[in-house]
């Protein structure tokens, strides 16, 4: 049984570190790292089957691929608190020189990550390959992602749906952050996305839909169902309506700070808002 | 001079699917992803003897491209198979992203290369893929020039790890290089040893340099044929050793002069030993429909192409 108080004040550190992070480079991406904040917790301390240490081929041991790689301060952050490399090294985001580049990437061989993300709509395909090497290699494992819903208007995405469905890629849970924003406005503005859940369904996936998607129970019943749907034939999709920038007030419910970061004084209120309890790096 | 006999025409796509089929019985850890044109690419064979390792990805490279990665994680060595036109520019995010900068050990299999594709005219005849690929760091670019080598290309990319591009054709052309040879890549080859000029030829404009050298034989040249089937990591030395001797080159391919082979050369010259070099390649243009052999005459990618350009370099001397 998860302690959800505990898994509340990891998510409040992981706030912390990800607007620390950003104000110290005045670049890089707040809003959707909180609003995901929840469920990158969730998925590295709760749901997913974890080996000690970090090899690429990750046999034998569940596998998450971010595929709306501009969210690297949240992932990155998950990661460090998880044991992948020292909490320190968040000081170094996207520094010169640094492991913790502006978007996520193998190159510099940062334990954790398992593909370069970052040009969006790759992931769910990268995530196909590895599910499907998993089922020849016969390992039970599942393979997760994260896109984001503004991710959804790249195509490649759409080649990866039909895929995983008509090859019944059953290994596979793909979660949507469904925060309604992109870069330039809503996603109602720029593209409308339409009925994602019944896209997916009319592509042959099993949809689940968590409306808390920033409530740690919601998200935890919620993958819970969708882990109990696989090996069923289908590829799973889990719909979370986030709030990007969530658990920041002024950053919330607006497209604004999907790439801009806090001031001096913005950073206060943030940090206010959210005390320190794992301790800062 | 060598003399080279050709064994009989055969398709070098035809060398990938037998390398891939030798693959599929010695290797486990091989995979195969094909976006529809399973018959084209050769891979029957493969898919028959090991369906469970062969995905049929349909008509999404894109797709396909990202698989081939996610499937190296997990210890798969996959290798794509579509037209060389699908296989890069369509495809060229994702090979950067997810394949190359990812550091994966995918390999590209390309056909129908270049103009000898024929028929189906320029919106299939990629010209420009040998420059997309060696732009991207870290990736191995191979062009081979027959059934034989391609074969052993195929064989011999699964023993590397790392991102390769592998170039083949749709026509049938001379099969000229050893059965079962070995390939090393990033190795030339010497074909004919020479003192006036250096050819280095790839892919099928590799045999039409070998009818090349014995037409400029007769007219007093003494021409060096080098085959260079990678084009990156490019044999330096091979070619800087010839022309020592020769003071000038050819490079001869079938792909735009810019961002292929020839700039490769010239480069390697201009940092080492500057020299004349002629370029028998495609004046930054699209190809057209028509036969292999027309579509080479007329865009000047055969052996009288390579016989003009040598005796106007060696004049420049």
């Amino acid at each position: 049984m998860a302690d959800i108080t505990q898994l509340e004040a990891f998510v409040t550190q992981v706030r912390r570190d990800i607007v620390r992070q950003v104000h110290k480079v005045n670049s890089g991406h707040p809003g959707g790292s909180l609003g995901c904040a929840e469920f990158i917790v969730a998925l590295y301390q709760e749901v997913m089957q974890r080996k000690d240490g970090f090899d690429m081929n990750g046999s034998d041991e569940d596998l998450f691929f971010l595929s709306n790689g501009h969210i690297s301060p949240v992932f990155y952050s998950v990661l460090a608190r998880s044991g992948y490399f020292p909490v320190e090294e968040l000081n170094t985001f996207r520094l010169l020189n640094s492991r913790l580049q502006g978007h996520p990437t193998t190159h510099e061989g940062l334990p954790g990550i398992r593909i370069a993300s970052g040009s969006l709509g790759q992931g769910i395909s990268v995530a196909i390959g590895a599910a499907a090497a998993k089922k020849l290699n016969k390992d039970t494992h599942h393979v997760y992602v994260l896109c984001g819903d503004g991710e959804l208007q790249e195509g490649q995405n759409w080649e990866a749906i039909m895929y995983a469905a008509g090859n019944k890629i059953d290994n596979l849970i793909v979660s949507i952050d469904l925060n309604g924003q992109q870069i330039d406005g809503s996603t109602d503005t720029v593209l409308p996305l339409g009925n994602v859940k019944g896209k997916f369904e009319a592509f042959g996936w099993d949809v689940i839909s968590v409306e808390k998607g920033n409530d740690i129970q919601s998200i935890l019943d919620g993958m819970q169902e969708a882990k109990a749907k696989t090996g069923q034939g289908k590829p799973i999709c889990v719909l979370l309506q986030t709030v990007m920038g969530n658990g920041v007030d002024f950053m919330m419910h607006t497209h604004a700070w999907h790439g801009k970061a806090p001031n001096d004084e913005q950073l206060a209120l943030a940090l206010a808002q959210n005390p320190e309890t794992l301790g800062d790096y | 001079m060598k003399t080279y006999i050709d064994t009989g025409k055969k398709d070098t796509r035809s060398g990938f699917g037998a390398g891939l089929t030798q693959l599929g019985k010695t290797n486990e850890n091989v995979v195969a992803l094909c976006a529809d044109l399973t018959g084209s690419l050769k891979m029957d064979e493969f898919k028959a003897n090991h369906p469970e390792r062969f995905y049929q990805v349909g008509i999404a490279e894109a797709n396909m491209m990202g698989m081939a990665a996610g499937m190296t994680i997990g210890g798969k060595i996959p290798f794509t198979g579509t037209f060389a036109n699908f296989s890069t520019g369509r495809v060229y995010d994702q090979i950067r992203q997810s394949i190359a900068y990812s550091g994966k050990n995918v390999k590209v299999c390309a056909s129908h290369a270049g103009v000898t594709l024929g028929e189906d005219g320029a919106t299939h005849q990629i010209l420009e893929d040998i420059g997309l690929m060696k732009m991207l760091p870290g990736m191995t670019v191979i062009n081979t020039c027959d059934y034989n080598q391609t074969k052993a290309a195929t064989i011999a990319i699964a023993n590397y790890d790392g991102p390769v591009y592998l170039r083949f054709g749709r026509p049938k052309v001379a099969n000229f290089t050893p059965e079962n040879g070995t390939f090393t890549i990033g190795q030339a080859v010497n074909l004919q040893e020479g003192t006036d000029v250096t050819i280095v030829a790839t892919g099928h404009l590799v045999w039409e340099a070998l009818e090349a050298c014995k037409t400029l034989n007769e007219q007093g040249i003494s021409a060096a044929v080098i085959n260079i089937h990678t084009i990156k990591p490019l044999d330096a030395n091979a070619i800087l050793k010839s022309v020592a001797t020769t003071g000038c080159v050819v490079t001869a391919e079938e792909h735009n002069y810019l961002g292929g082979l020839g700039e490769s050369v010239s480069r390697i010259l201009a940092e080492n030993h500057p020299a004349p070099q002629e370029f028998v390649a495609t004046q930054d243009t699209f190809g057209e429909s028509g036969t292999p052999d027309q579509l080479m005459e007329k865009y000047g990618l055969n052996a009288a192409a390579i016989v003009k350009a040598a005796t106007k370099v060696v004049g420049r001397k």
